[in-house]
């Protein structure tokens, strides 16, 4: 082993023996709340793409509309070369559905009656619900892609305010790593003074506080991890009953392998950044004798 | 070894602790530095490994002008000067035989090396069976023992010690020099500062007298 080689070891070990477990919890939970956001929303995309991708339009038709009317008007849709595909949903149909949700069928056998009217829905990539909501029998037009279009936006919303909220709590992270630094210089303020006084290099000196500070972050970033993977754990019990319910096997995805090293390497850098401001301006503070 | 020549040193606020010193310690040489506190003795000492700068005339060790060194270059020049200062600046919050490993971490010796040589230096300060003991549970002549381990366990060729008898009894302090005197028999450069005049005659060794700031 070359004496280079040998001083690192002897850095990362000193620094290994001061890492605190409450640092790498703090900027752990701090760096969780992006991450977390993240993951969720990464999870929200694909729907919300689909949708974005194949806008779905219901026609709900008045509730006089004979079965035969229905019928015709279904033909009529069928016949339009910009429609992809139509199906029709018959009133019976569409309270059979409704009565399997559960705490709805009381609801709707209180009711005594059908309120449900005959409905098709209509794949088309021109946005036609304008025109469809003219035609005899249609009573009201609901075109996915408008809300696709504000989930979109308001997804685009929410991931500045991630950016925004990682930024901050990036910033937190590089602060606390400063701070801690800072501390940990003060505690060992007689071994650096020592150590310059009888020949240790700048380098020598500062190296171990680098280490702490890489150490701190990268520890600070696998916590957070395990928040968010705890945090999905916990969520995904509860979105499973929900997505169950509506037929879908939806759960949120935990963070890919690329993006979880991307956030245990992210916090490494800001920890180590944290602690080479922090040395830069504090070690020159001790003067010697 | 070490040279002074026409050295003065203000500090900064108008203070003259050192006029016009000039003096030559060669290699192999035992020499105290001895007068009054306030006479300039640890200036004199701390201008050898550069902890402070000459304001004029230049100061020489290992043929190297110490005034005039890059900041890069001070800690070699540190690692070859066994220092053992006045305050002693031992650390408590580790055992004996780590005090004295520390200047071992940034040499480049093996672990095992290191440790070895580690071991000599105790004892050769007579504190080998004290290893694991903590500075502070030492008596003041056994701190000052550690104190002189840690200065010669990277074997320097030159010795320089700030009143290491302050504060001990005549038999500790009597010890102490005894150890110096080894060192130097076996070839090493040893400066002694110390304010105990009558010490110092009982070895008839070469003795700089400073008053005022400058060399009698």
């Amino acid at each position: 082993m070359t004496a280079w080689l040998r001083q690192h070891v002897h850095a990362f070990a000193s620094a290994l023996r001061r890492l605190s477990v409450l640092n790498a919890l703090v900027i752990g939970i701090a760096l969780a709340l992006p991450a977390g956001g993240y993951a969720l929303l990464e999870s929200l995309r694909p729907a919300g793409a689909r949708l974005a991708l194949e806008p779905r339009i219901s026609l709900f038709l008045e509730p006089q509309v004979r079965r035969a009317d229905a019928e015709a008007l279904g033909k009529r849709l069928r016949a339009d070369p910009r429609i992809a595909a139509v199906r029709f949903i018959p009133r019976e149909e569409a309270l059979k559905e409704m009565s399997a949700m559960p705490g709805l069928s009381e609801v709707i056998g209180a009711l005594g009656r059908n309120p449900l009217p005959d409905a098709f829905v209509v794949t088309s990539r021109e946005d036609i619900a304008g025109e469809l909501a003219r035609l005899p029998g249609v009573a009201e037009v609901q075109a996915d892609a408008v809300w696709a279009r504000r989930l979109a936006a308001a997804a685009a919303i929410v991931q500045l305010g991630l950016w925004l909220l990682a930024a901050l709590l990036g910033a937190a992270l590089v602060a606390v790593t400063f701070n801690t630094i800072r501390l940990q210089i003060l505690t060992q303020r007689d071994e650096i003074e020592v150590s310059k006084l009888i020949g240790a290099t700048d380098a020598f000196i500062r190296r171990p506080f680098y280490y702490l500070g890489l150490l701190q972050g990268l520890a600070g970033g696998a916590v957070a991890l395990a928040v968010v993977a705890a945090a999905l754990a916990l969520l995904n019990r509860e979105v499973g009953v929900l997505a169950a319910s509506y037929g879908s096997s939806f759960r949120f995805g935990f963070l890919s392998g690329p993006e979880a090293l991307a956030v245990v390497l992210f916090a490494g850098l800001l920890g180590w950044l944290g602690a080479r401001l922090s040395v830069s301006r504090h070690l020159r503070q001790i003067e010697l004798m | 070894m070490v040279s002074f020549s026409a050295v003065a040193k203000r500090y900064p606020g108008g203070q003259e602790a050192l006029k016009d010193i000039s003096f030559s310690l060669e290699a192999g040489e035992l020499a105290f530095l001895t007068g009054r506190s306030g006479a300039g003795k640890s200036t004199v000492l701390k201008l050898i490994p550069a902890i402070e700068r000459p304001s004029a005339g230049s100061v020489v060790v290992n043929g190297q002008n110490v005034g005039a060194l890059q900041r890069a270059a001070i800690p070699v020049l540190r690692r070859n000067i066994g220092l053992v200062f006045q305050d002693q600046k031992l650390l408590y919050d580790r055992s004996v035989f780590d005090n004295v490993m520390l200047p071992l971490a940034f040499s480049s010796h093996p672990p095992k090396e290191a440790a070895r040589r580690a071991r000599a230096a105790l004892d050769k300060v007579g504190l080998l069976g004290r290893e694991r003991a903590n500075p502070i549970q030492l008596s003041g002549g056994e701190q000052q023992r550690l104190a002189i381990a840690r200065a010669v366990v990277n074997r320097p060729a030159l010795l320089v010690a700030d009143e290491p008898t302050a504060n001990l009894d005549a038999e500790s302090a009597a010890r102490i020099l005894d150890i110096f005197v080894a060192f130097n028999q076996v070839g090493v450069t040893v400066l002694i500062a110390t304010h105990d005049r009558a010490l110092v005659e009982r070895y008839g060794r070469r003795v700089l007298r400073l008053e005022a700031g400058r060399i009698l």
